[in-house]
């Protein structure tokens, strides 16, 4: 049961681990990171997203709804390895495309490991 | 982020050491804040420093302003959660699934043979060294708890003994007032003071009117969980 949720949900170590093992097989990689939180919000702060430039993902910074607009600034962010520092809110299409009704509004800030 | 942060982080947490990770969400630039000091390419004052300090305890990660205007993210890195059970008793049985779901990494001591086996605990790490060898050796930290469960001084006073002398969070021993009463007098006879003693949690657990082995474990667990998000609302056993 702890293995399932563990999956469902990993630390920010097992994030970063796979992150680590990402980059040493030569994949460029981005990690998101929950950065601040308004109102209620999916995850907590400091919750982490990996992304690799083949498009995989481990962790999460929200319920689904805005991971995959994470994803793609990731990508931007792996070519031009400035930082990014983005804000989504319950305005956005993606998150009432989910339902995600919650009235939340979340930052998440992406880099790129180097 | 740098890989080696990666690696840094990775050692941190197996050495069960607390970290503070800074980072300048303008730049991306880093600094690795450890025991009240930092190092690293972000300037951080005395404010920050405080901060830092605060997410630490409370656990929890949080972005704040210095006073030069920039915004720092302080991710915290705690170590694990432990909870150590002295003694394979039925209430360890129900207490060790039960602190596993907490997110906790539980060990159950118990020199005992019979008492601390496989089947008993499925998937919980068992030692059969005597408590206060197997608790000084794990080293306890601030994010670990300790309960005793035996009933035996012979096996829970030593533990208690080592408890004290460690930066645990939280100390619990099952028995009566009754029992609890004895094993103060043993503890002062020892030479612990009543400010030490009165860490200790006895008899354990919150007032649930809990009977069954479960719903004691579960008025354990609810009294740790008290003690580690309200660590100032937590009423210390006279």
């Amino acid at each position: 049961m702890a293995a399932d949720a563990e999956k469902l949900m990993p630390s920010s170590e097992e994030v970063l681990g796979r992150a680590a093992a990402w980059q040493s097989s030569g994949k460029d990689v981005a990690i998101a990171t929950v950065v601040n939180t308004w109102g209620s919000s999916p995850r907590p702060v400091g919750s982490q997203l990996a992304v690799s430039g083949a498009q995989e993902m481990i962790g999460s910074v929200s319920g689904g709804c805005i991971e995959g607009a994470v994803v793609a600034e990731a990508q931007e962010v792996i070519r031009s390895g400035a930082p990014r520092l983005l804000e989504f809110g319950v305005a956005d299409a993606d998150a009432w495309a989910v339902g995600l009704a919650c009235g939340g509004r979340i930052e998440v800030f992406v880099e790129r490991l180097d | 982020m740098d890989r080696a942060l990666i690696d840094r982080l990775a050692a941190a947490r197996a050495a069960h050491r607390a970290v503070v990770v800074a980072t300048d969400l303008g730049s991306g630039k880093k600094t690795w804040i450890e025991d009240g000091s930092a190092a690293g390419s972000v300037a951080v004052d005395e404010a920050v420093l405080v901060a830092a300090a605060a997410a630490q305890r409370d656990d929890k990660s949080q972005t704040v302003e210095t006073g030069d205007g920039r915004r720092l993210f302080l991710h915290v890195f705690n170590p694990p959660l432990r909870l150590m059970v002295v003694g394979a008793v039925h209430i360890a049985q129900s207490l060790a699934p039960m602190a596993t779901l907490a997110g906790y990494a539980v060990t159950v001591i118990d020199p005992r043979g019979s008492f601390a086996t496989a089947d008993r605990f499925p998937g919980i790490t068992l030692t059969d060294e005597w408590p206060d060898e197997a608790l000084a050796a794990s080293k306890p930290d601030a994010r670990t708890a300790i309960v005793t469960l035996t009933h035996d001084p012979k096996l829970d006073d030593p533990a208690l003994h080592s408890a004290l002398r460690s930066g645990c969070f939280y100390i619990g021993c099952l028995g009566s007032r009754r029992t609890h009463a004895s094993r103060v007098e043993r503890l002062k006879q020892a030479g612990f003071d009543d400010a030490e003693i009165g860490r200790i949690h006895g008899p354990i657990g919150l007032d649930i009117g809990a009977r069954s082995p479960a719903e004691i474990a579960l008025a354990i667990m609810g009294e740790i969980t008290a003690t580690l998000r309200r660590p100032q609302a937590t009423t210390v056993a006279a």
